[in-house]
């Protein structure tokens, strides 16, 4: 969620300061007359959109729920409140760190019996594993994100004589790569600028590359970056990033590209290149920065397996915690674990959930069904965005730990040691208690 | 002597009723107290703690500081800040201010030079941040490069093309690795390059004949929806205007230049194997501008940008200076046969040199604070060269991870930087008034 921009954050936070959030009015229900308040990122349109999800709550229950969106402050903002004695009924936390050291300090609660037989019925096991800490389920994931998705534009491809084939393994994506540059498109726009972008590209690589396994080991630093899986994985990346003809820009134009940016080289005035990597979200730069349509010339394709590798997906998502245990409490987080409160917000569009429960009719277009439809596929191989897992200063940083190292990697892609070396070293200090 | 002391007493005591004083003076001391005091004496005390705040850790935050690379890169940023940045903006505000006096639309001229300070840092930061856009359609100063720069030099016929292969890429261009004697033929099939950009006077390419005393060939773009690599297909096209070069022994022969059809001849040769050259000029990349925000050169950029805001400020303090110097000064020099030069130097100066020095001072501190513009100019992936103290606290404290104990340790060095500056001033103020 890191890629809401500072200004929005600071937004939220003033917005949060002065206590304006806005609050669905109540209907007639048994639980008339009561209240909760909800914590989340959002702001602007997914505000409003989440806010008819509380309205749909409200009129069920008769309960008023009252919204306040953080933006990225989020953890800053709860932290905040359960210090000060008096925590939201239920967060939206999209860091798993956050949501383990809430649980560990006892802040939020385990779900209640029907919630987790919810969670039970939908949703592949491993976000039930994810949701949980010791062993108990506290997290209902509501709204996830895809960030295996790779989005080009049709007409780069026609004008490039090229047909537009889908590339399913990485060699043939690196071939489809090189043919786009011998055409005179530069291949693929890299958000350098913004170190998140390169934490995606990695973990995609790695995950394909190393394995399920080895992914989660890495992220919990039971492996070290020194080990030779990471080596594989930046090795195969050096093989896209070390083709300066396949890089809008070359290594320093990519590292002034911030994400916004790269999305509008693919599909803005004037087309620079052909193809941008970054998870479902791109879809909505799409639709607000260009006049190219989501689902006409823009679309997209899985990112390639990795040596034969089998589908998988990099996720990132929003948890649902409860750190109040009453009635009303508990209804809402029963709410947001049901089919019924994703489906008003996917019919609304930006949303996509990990809910088996929700008919793919509900999503407004074949992008977003398909696009959620990749998640529910990949079943137990989808795992959660490795730099959110790590520790922020780590992971979340910028121009520090793995987003700098990164960046510096992507300017010099035959220092694999060295990138390596400074993963490794960043990681101890970063992990140490 | 008594009378002497009992004067000075009387300065000393706070009146008749100290009570009342004290009353009138709480207000103050409390806001003072809850707001500056307090939260210094915590800071400097949270700075022996660590990253959770229960553990005693003594100076091992103060250590971390000046062992961590980062911070050692803010240092020295910091230092160049503080050199530059302060003597840059006096003397720029004083040469203007100097220059304004003379003139007639004076105070409007210094208005407009005061206006960037009406505006806050995080917005001036933008604003610079987008004057320094690497791409020229976006930043203005290298778009203001790439058209100077085109004025001068034509840009190349096929930026970015490249042969597809057997050719060895060198500083003067590309040389065919295989030599062709007279009577031969060379084909040269390019790539990297959009057909959508090619000359509407391109013509598809065709096989040339061998024959005669000539070296004969086609340059093409090797490019087509089923085209085979290497060969000529029936959709592609010959590259226009294109400069060839025939070498023998490393020197060039001949010279030619390509037709529509991407043909070219070399005619009446000689015995001899020859190579092709295809010289780098036809595919040098367009000028683009610098690349301001990059790693070496965000530092003066950002100071630049700091400099545009506060010159403002230090003209108008500075005329206000200018204003209160015996005008009978500066008329007896002149009197007395001294140039104009030698009186800004030997008169105006020295009689300025009170406000220069606040001035100076009051930048100075207000530099070793700087923050925003760091914080919004620098992209991520230079934010670490860009780095200042002010950005790597709030860095440590809130942005990564949360250690605000190692957050006030450098609070607390950022202050102690601060306060001889301070003092200097406080003191210069106190010596003034009396």
């Amino acid at each position: 969620m890191k890629r809401r921009s500072m200004i929005a954050a600071l937004c939220a936070l003033a917005f949060a300061a002065t206590a304006c959030g806005a609050s669905t009015a109540g209907g007639d229900g048994e639980l008339k007359g009561q209240s909760a308040d909800i914590i989340g990122t959002w702001s602007g349109e997914e505000q409003v959109r989440f806010e008819k999800v509380l309205a749909a709550f409200s009129r069920k229950t008769g309960a008023q729920v009252r919204y306040t969106g953080a933006g990225d402050e989020l953890p800053t903002v709860v932290q905040t409140r359960v210090s000060g004695g008096t925590p939201p009924s239920v967060a939206l936390v999209a860091q798993p760190g956050f949501a383990a050291q809430l649980a560990k300090s006892g802040a939020i609660k385990p779900v209640s019996a029907e919630v987790e037989e919810a969670v039970g019925d939908n949703y592949a096991p491993i976000w039930k594993t994810l949701g949980s800490f010791d062993k108990k389920l506290y997290g209902v994931y509501f709204k996830v994100a895809n960030k295996s998705t790779v989005w080009y534009n049709r007409k780069a491809f026609e004008d490039a004589s090229l047909s537009v084939e889908q590339p399913a393994s990485w060699e043939k994506f690196l071939e489809t790569s090189r043919a786009l540059a011998d055409a005179g498109v530069p291949a693929v726009s890299v958000a350098g600028a913004d170190g998140w972008t390169l934490t995606d590209w990695f973990e995609n690589v790695y995950l394909r590359s190393a394995g399920a396994e080895n992914y989660d080991k890495l992220a919990k630093h039971e492996l070290s970056w020194t080990d030779p899986s990471v080596r594989v994985a930046l090795q195969e990346l050096a093989k896209l990033f070390g083709d300066q003809r396949l890089i809008e820009g070359g290594a320093s134009g990519a590292l002034q590209t911030e994400f916004p940016k790269s999305v509008t080289n693919v599909f803005g005035e004037p087309r620079k290149a052909a193809m941008v990597f970054e998870g479902d979200f791109v879809s909505g730069v799409i639709n607000s920065s260009t006049k190219t349509v989501v689902g006409g010339d823009a679309t997209f394709f899985s990112f390639p397996s990795v040596n034969g590798s089998a589908p998988a997906v990099v996720t990132g998502g929003d948890m649902a915690v409860q750190f109040k245990d009453d009635e009303v409490t508990n209804e809402l987080m029963k709410f947001l674990a049901s089919p019924e409160a994703g489906s008003v917000w996917a019919a609304e569009g930006g949303f996509l959930s990990a809910s088996k429960g929700i008919e793919p009719a509900s999503y407004p277009d074949d992008v977003t069904r398909e696009l959620a439809q990749r998640i529910l596929d990949a079943g137990d191989n989808v795992r959660f965005d490795l730099s959110d897992l790590t520790p922020a200063a780590f992971g979340g940083s910028k121009g520090t730990g793995m987003w700098k190292a990164l960046q510096d990697f992507l300017a010099d892609p035959k220092k694999i040691d060295e990138t390596m070396e400074r993963l490794e070293t960043a990681a101890v200090k970063a992990y140490a208690p | 002597m008594t009378h002497a002391l009992r004067g000075r007493r009387s300065v000393a005591e706070p009146g008749r009723s100290p009570g009342k004083a004290v009353l009138f003076l709480l207000p103050a001391l409390l806001i003072l107290g809850a707001l500056v005091v307090y939260p210094l004496v915590y800071s400097l005390f949270r700075s022996f703690f660590d990253a959770s705040g229960s553990r005693f850790v003594g100076l091992s935050n103060y250590v971390e500081t000046f062992t961590d690379p980062r911070t050692l890169i803010a240092f020295r940023n910091n230092v160049i800040w503080v050199v530059v940045a302060p003597v840059a903006v006096t003397c720029l505000g004083l040469i203007l201010a100097v220059l304004t006096e003379r003139i007639r639309w004076a105070t409007a001229f210094r208005l407009i030079l005061f206006m960037p300070m009406a505006i806050s840092l995080f917005a001036s930061g933008i604003i610079f941040r987008l004057v320094y856009e690497e791409d020229p359609e976006r930043g203005v100063v290298n778009a203001a490069m790439v058209g100077v720069h085109d004025v001068f030099a034509s840009p190349s016929p096929y930026p970015g093309a490249r042969p597809r292969s057997e050719f060895d890429a060198s500083e003067d261009g590309y040389t065919g690795t295989a030599t062709v004697s007279r009577g031969g033929v060379v084909s040269l099939p390019l790539v990297g390059y959009s057909r959508q950009q090619l000359p509407d006077s391109a013509r598809p390419v065709s096989q040339p004949e061998a024959g005669g005393t000539e070296v004969r060939g086609a340059v093409w773009l090797d490019v087509s929806a089923g085209g085979r690599p290497g060969q000529i297909d029936p959709a592609e096209l010959g590259l226009p205007g294109l400069t060839v070069e025939l070498l023998r022994d490393g020197a060039v022969v001949s010279k030619t230049m390509t037709g529509d059809d991407g043909r070219f001849t070399f005619p009446d040769l000689g015995p001899g194997e020859f190579s092709v050259r295809l010289p780098a000029d036809n595919f040098a990349l367009p000028f683009r501008g610098l690349t301001w925000l990059g790693p070496t050169l965000v530092t003066p950029v950002i100071i630049s940008s700091w400099i545009w805001i506060m010159t403002g400020f230090a003209i108008t303090f500075i005329a206000a200076g200018l204003s209160a110097i015996p005008r009978d000064a500066l008329e007896a020099a002149r009197v007395d046969g001294a140039t104009e030069w030698q009186v800004f130097k030997r008169v105006t100066v020295p009689l300025l040199a009170p406000v220069l020095l606040t001035v100076f001072v009051t930048l100075v501190i207000n530099v070793l604070k700087i923050f925003e513009l760091v914080f919004v100019i620098a992209p991520g992936s230079v934010q670490e060269e860009a780095n200042v103290l002010a950005l790597q606290m709030w860095q440590v404290s809130f942005g990564s991870g949360g250690d605000q104990g190692v957050g006030s340790a450098l609070a607390i060095i950022l202050f102690l930087l601060v306060a001889p500056a301070m003092l200097y001033n406080i003191r210069r103020f106190r010596r003034e008034r009396s």
